[in-house]
């Protein structure tokens, strides 16, 4: 795939604060990249940056091969289009909120009305055209922000945390529009996100961004099963445990880490020491689970967290453990709270922070 | 005394209804005169307060505060400004404008121009910062995106533009100053409320003019609070 999108050395800083520090990164034609990073680290700035809202106070930005500068800003925001974390509507109906980068395009009204109905069909909001926008859900208005950007079928479409803080019904749609537009369209994504589950389902490559600087690029396993030392302070990362360690005679280590509770690990380390589990390398059944997995718990679970196409678990088997699985295997399982699960993870699953 | 003023009120609305001639005469002139003002100083106050909010320029605060001091502004200091600049040895008395509707209006637009700058100022400054953004990611040229920030404070231009006009058409200092209540030339409503009340035998027609200010002012807010309704 030919690269899009080339950042080279990107800095932007606002008085003394710097946003970004020499951020290299290519985006390539027709792919999903999560940005991934903790709050601050500069993930909105590179968007906006990426979008032609914002400009680098040094470096450079390519676009299609061609150095972007102020004077051809205007075209590539006419090539690209941003969907922002808070919800921003203008105060008037959705038809005149998704027809308005349409008129600044020049298109005639019957176009117009046509490719509006059209969109929103995609966002399942077939009928909405009369709605005055800020009257409707969060999530409704998220799906109308999203369809705002979409009927323009940009080239490249910026996503600051498109699902955040909106229900998981309408978390699914948004997910489904933006796999659907990807895949049929072939529009070229960058979405900015907290939900790890997220990156991994919808992306194919995922950056990770710390303090302005890019820490990593690769798939978004890549970044997700090695958490670095400094991802400890990345917020979301669950089952996050400390204790002593022990190396056993096996050549695995085992960790007391309270309450009883001890977990076996694949490395050989001595000491005191922290771990993460992804919830995603928990296995979770209502059977005892005969496995090579070298952890097994048992105990129920607390609270149920619905995120769309997959559900999240706490468990409590002593320790809090948090497990993420398909809705569709949650619902196999006719689970419930209080329900009595056996959980599994391999001693390999535990990484160290 | 209430008695009076009830018998007062009744002629009045009695003249009101049968269409005085100089009751509508008068009416006129102040809406004409006030309306006028209000529209010269949107025009060129609207631009004022649309660079100061969008724009970021050196010494932005200091006009925006100099704007600010001015809403207070005694309307007889300014008139008696007006009065000196406009009198035959002031700067601009070979105009011989002293004393006609026009320098009215210009003294009035003066008088309210403070209004609509500050207030549209911050009718623009209350949209949300991401409206701007938002335009402009949607492919809109800065002078595009300034306009979409524009129609977002709708609301609040239409409050500054009402407040601006019921404040020309109440105001007295100005227009007596250098209007001088000119019968039939330029006595506006609020300039013969207060020189003829004394001099009139009965107050039905002062009092028949202050309904008609009031109601004025009512209508003009009534329409403007149903304008910003039908808006959200």
């Amino acid at each position: 795939m030919k690269p899009l999108v080339i950042l080279q050395s990107v800095s932007k800083t606002y008085r003394d604060i710097t946003a970004l520090d020499k951020v290299n990164l290519e985006i390539l034609e027709g792919e999903v990249l999560s940005l991934l990073g903790p709050n601050g680290s500069g993930k909105t700035t590179l968007l906006k940056i990426m979008a032609g809202i914002e400009k680098p106070t040094s470096g450079e930005m390519r676009f299609k091969d061609a150095s972007v500068n102020e004077i051809n800003t205007a075209q590539l925001r006419l090539k690209t289009t941003m969907v922002f974390q808070k919800t921003t509507l203008f105060s008037a109906n959705v038809y005149q909120n998704i027809a308005y980068g349409l008129k600044i395009r020049g298109l005639s009204k019957m176009e117009t009305r046509g490719k509006v109905k059209e969109v929103l069909t995609k966002v399942r909001l077939e009928g909405y055209e009369k709605r005055q926008a800020k009257k409707l859900s969060g999530g409704e208005q998220q799906r109308v922000a999203l369809a705002r950007a979409l009927v323009l079928e940009p080239e490249l479409l910026l996503l600051d945390e498109p699902t955040a803080n909106i229900d998981p019904k309408n978390v699914s749609i948004i997910e489904d529009a933006l796999a659907w537009v990807n895949k049929q369209e072939r529009t070229t994504l960058v979405i900015a996100t907290h939900n790890m589950f997220q990156a991994e389902t919808l992306a194919n490559r995922a950056a990770l961004l710390l303090e302005g600087r890019i820490a990593k690029v690769g798939t978004p396993q890549d970044i997700l099963s090695l958490p670095p030392k400094l991802l400890a302070n990345y917020a979301r990362l669950e089952n996050i445990f400390s204790g002593i360690s022990r190396v056993n005679e096996g050549g695995t280590s085992t960790i007391d880490v309270g309450q009883g509770q001890r977990i076996e690990a694949a490395f050989q380390k001595d000491g005191n020491i922290s771990v993460h589990i992804r919830p995603e390398d928990i296995i979770l059944s209502i059977q005892p689970i005969v496995s090579s997995a070298r952890n097994t718990f048992v105990g129920r679970i607390t609270e149920i967290f619905d995120l769309g196409s997959s559900v999240k678990l706490k468990i409590n088997a002593g320790k809090d453990f948090t497990a993420q699985i398909t809705k569709r295997s949650f619902n196999e399982m006719g689970l419930n709270l209080n329900s009595k699960v056996f959980i599994a993870f391999k001693a390999s699953a535990i990484q160290t922070i | 005394m209430a008695a009076e003023i009830v018998e007062g009120l009744l002629k009045a609305l009695q003249l009101i209804f049968s269409g005085d001639p100089t009751v509508v005469e008068v009416t006129a002139r102040s809406v004409l005169i006030s309306g006028s003002a209000t529209t010269l100083s949107v025009l060129w106050g609207l631009p004022i307060a649309a660079a100061i909010s969008l724009r970021k320029f050196p010494g932005r605060f200091v006009v925006k505060g100099i704007f600010n001091s001015l809403l207070g502004v005694p309307t007889v200091a300014l008139g008696l400004l007006l009065y000196l600049v406009f009198s035959k040895s002031g700067a601009l008395g070979f105009m011989r404008l002293l004393y006609t509707p026009s320098v009215m209006i210009i003294g009035q637009a003066a008088l309210i121009t403070p209004i609509v700058v500050s207030f549209i100022a911050n009718a623009i400054e209350s949209v949300d910062p991401e409206i701007k953004d938002l335009a402009k990611t949607l492919g809109a040229s800065e002078i595009e995106a300034s306009v979409a920030v524009m129609k977002e404070s709708l609301n609040g231009i239409a409050l500054a533009i009402a407040a601006s006009f019921n404040r020309a058409i109440a105001e007295l200092g100005v227009a007596l100053m250098i209007g001088g209540n000119i019968a039939g030339v330029t006595s506006v409503l609020t300039t013969v409320i207060a020189l003829e009340t004394n001099r009139e035998p009965t107050p039905e027609l002062p009092i028949a003019w202050t309904i008609i200010l009031l109601i004025i002012v009512f209508a003009v807010n009534i329409t403007i609070n149903f304008i910003r309704r039908r808006k959200t």
